[in-house]
């Protein structure tokens, strides 16, 4: 009968919405498991040098020398990577809330609708050939322009992470500035503000938790890049306060230093051990930012 | 009753690029009185009501011609001031769009951008604008809140307290009750009218009893034909053209006889 088989192909279709909820689920299971035991293996691997090496000395250790003495002090590693990262940040957040402010805001409609895919696109770029442009280009530059003996610094890193993070701040900055209803640009211009006045108190204000999270997730960029400063910081663990000197981050110690170690040895599970903190730290930074995303979803 | 001429409209036209949508509206607007533009849907009433505070000015490709003065001046000249302009004409606006600010920031917004004062004279612009707009008693205690979480009655009510805090002579008002509740809507009404003893007011409505209920003039836009732009059809006092219109279009319009 006519009417049992709709009946049957309802079903089916109950089935199908079942399957694809159940997809998704799956999913989002599966990210976790491996999330889980991602942090298991790194914890696993780090276990032999959290247990043997002193945590302290690991923690407020000054001296990162892991062949010739077996110091594993995680400060200079720190430093570098703070530097970098504080430098990418000082460059990239004022920058990329600029771009995104003209691009959503300022710009004709044309040139914006050039940009916003070029940045995106720029977005994709794998960062060892960022990396490679960043030693053919940023550091000579620096070399140049602060007359340095070599233009491997923190500085040079800084610039080129800056570079890395700001497709993601522009575009979801933009984002955030373009869900901006315009009832309030229009309620702000009829009563007498000019564009400017528009823009700076009342667009921007109104995007600022969208533009929070923009910077943050570039700033999930900037901890976790690894190749790029690896290739243009000059890789030298020692404390140095200065731009102008090599450092090294984490990551770069954890890509350089990996080939050399033994297997299963203290090295080998010291590197596992930083990567903890990185993993830790990353994970953290993109969770606030992630939420921060969430919270302007559901206000728009 | 014969008033003095707030506003003066003559032989106005406006395009969209090439597409005219208002033709030859002549009609002079007069001081603390309420007017009403009433007409269909698509035949202009935002468009023109836009055009008294110059909002259609960020419309790209669009045109004005002939000629709009408030107080003599001839708005569409070069040498105006628009941000003056917009002080005197103030807008509220169809769905309630405060700032996501405070209260209290909301109503300060507008002083703040044209002056520099000190904080006892804005919290008296503040005070003052939401007695004027009968809102004050409802918020008096929670300035500082932010203005989100007012009804929407209220939000709107808060609207028009911004556009009065800037001393406006004007105020433009486009369907302002239309996404509100009828109690909501009658505070806006009667706030509305009270307005009229200091202020020229110029609504638009979709809704014929509130034209007739609020108003003293009412004008009658209408596209008769598709692709040609809209005209106005009578312009009178709200009692005439409710009672005894002087045209055969606007009595359909009015009796409902209107598709
Ligand atoms: N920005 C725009 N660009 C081009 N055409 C527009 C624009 N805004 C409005 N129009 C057109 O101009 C005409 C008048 O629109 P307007 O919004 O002024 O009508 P209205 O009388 O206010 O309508 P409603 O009663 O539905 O609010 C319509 O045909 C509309 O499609
Ligand atoms: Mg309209």
């Amino acid at each position: 009968m006519l009417w049992m088989e709709k009946f049957k192909k309802s079903k089916f279709r109950i089935f199908k919405t079942f399957l694809i909820s159940k997809f998704v689920f799956i999913n989002g299971i599966i990210s976790i498991v491996v999330l889980g035991l991602i942090l298991a293996f790194l914890i696993y691997n780090s276990l032999k040098f959290f247990s043997s090496y002193p945590f302290f000395d690991f923690i407020s250790g000054t001296r990162w020398s892991p062949t010739v003495n077996e110091k594993f002090g995680f400060v200079p590693l720190m430093v570098g990577s703070l530097e970098v990262a504080f430098g990418a940040i000082l460059i990239a957040v004022p920058l990329g809330i600029g771009v995104a402010i003209y691009i959503g805001e300022l710009a004709p409609r044309l040139v914006r609708e050039t940009l916003k895919p070029i940045i995106e696109v720029l977005a994709t770029i794998p960062s060892v050939v960022l990396g490679f442009i960043g030693l053919k280009t940023v550091v000579p530059f620096v070399k140049n322009i602060f007359s340095l003996s070599i233009g491997l610094t923190a500085l040079s890193g800084s610039i080129i992470l800056a570079f890395m993070s700001l497709p993601t701040i522009i575009s979801i900055s933009e984002d955030a500035i373009n869900a901006v209803p315009n009832g309030l640009r229009n309620a702000s211009l009829a009563l007498g503000a000019n564009k400017w006045e528009t823009t700076y108190k009342i667009v921007v204000p109104t995007a600022s938790s969208g533009i929070l999270a923009a910077v943050m997730l570039g700033l999930g960029r900037i901890i976790g890049e690894t190749m790029a400063v690896l290739m243009i910081t000059g890789n030298s663990p020692r404390i140095v306060f200065s731009w102008l000197q090599p450092v090294r981050t984490i990551t770069a110690t954890i890509a350089a230093e990996m080939g050399e170690t033994v297997q299963g040895g203290l090295h080998y599970s010291a590197l596992f051990g930083i990567g903890l903190v990185l993993f830790l730290v990353t994970f953290l930074t993109n969770f606030t930012a992630d939420r921060f995303v969430n919270r302007i979803r559901n206000i728009i | 009753m014969s008033n003095n001429i707030k506003i003066k409209v003559k032989n106005y036209g406006f395009y969209y690029g090439k597409i005219k949508v208002l033709s030859d509206i002549t009609m002079d607007i007069e001081q603390n009185t309420i007017t009403a533009i009433i007409g269909p849907s698509g035949c202009g009433k935002s468009t023109f009501i836009r055009t008294f505070n110059r909002m259609n000015d960020l419309i790209a490709n669009s045109k004005v011609t002939g000629e709009v003065s408030v107080d003599g001046i001839n708005i569409y000249k070069n040498n105006v001031d628009v941000v003056e302009l917009r002080k005197k004409v103030g807008m509220v606006f169809q769905r309630p769009n405060p700032f996501p600010k405070t209260i209290y920031d909301n109503i300060a917004y507008g002083p703040r951008l044209h002056a520099r004062y000190s904080k006892q004279k804005l919290e008296h612009i503040v005070e003052d604008s939401l007695k004027k707009a009968a809102l004050w008693d409802e918020v008096k205690n929670k300035l500082h809140t932010n203005a989100l979480e007012l009804s929407g009655g209220q939000q709107q009510r808060l609207c028009i307290a911004r556009v009065l805090a800037v001393n406006s002579e004007i105020i433009l008002m486009d369907e302002p009750a239309s996404s509100l509740d009828p109690i909501s809507t009658q505070k806006i009404e009667d706030l509305i009218d009270e307005l009229k003893e200091n202020y020229t007011i110029i609504i638009v409505t979709h809704n014929m009893q509130q034209a007739a209920r609020i108003s003293q003039k009412t004008a009658f836009l209408l596209t008769e034909k598709i692709d040609e732009p809209a005209r106005l059809i009578e312009y009178d006092d709200t009692n005439k053209i409710f009672t005894n219109p002087g045209d055969k279009r606007t009595e359909n319009y009015i009796t409902g006889r209107f598709g």
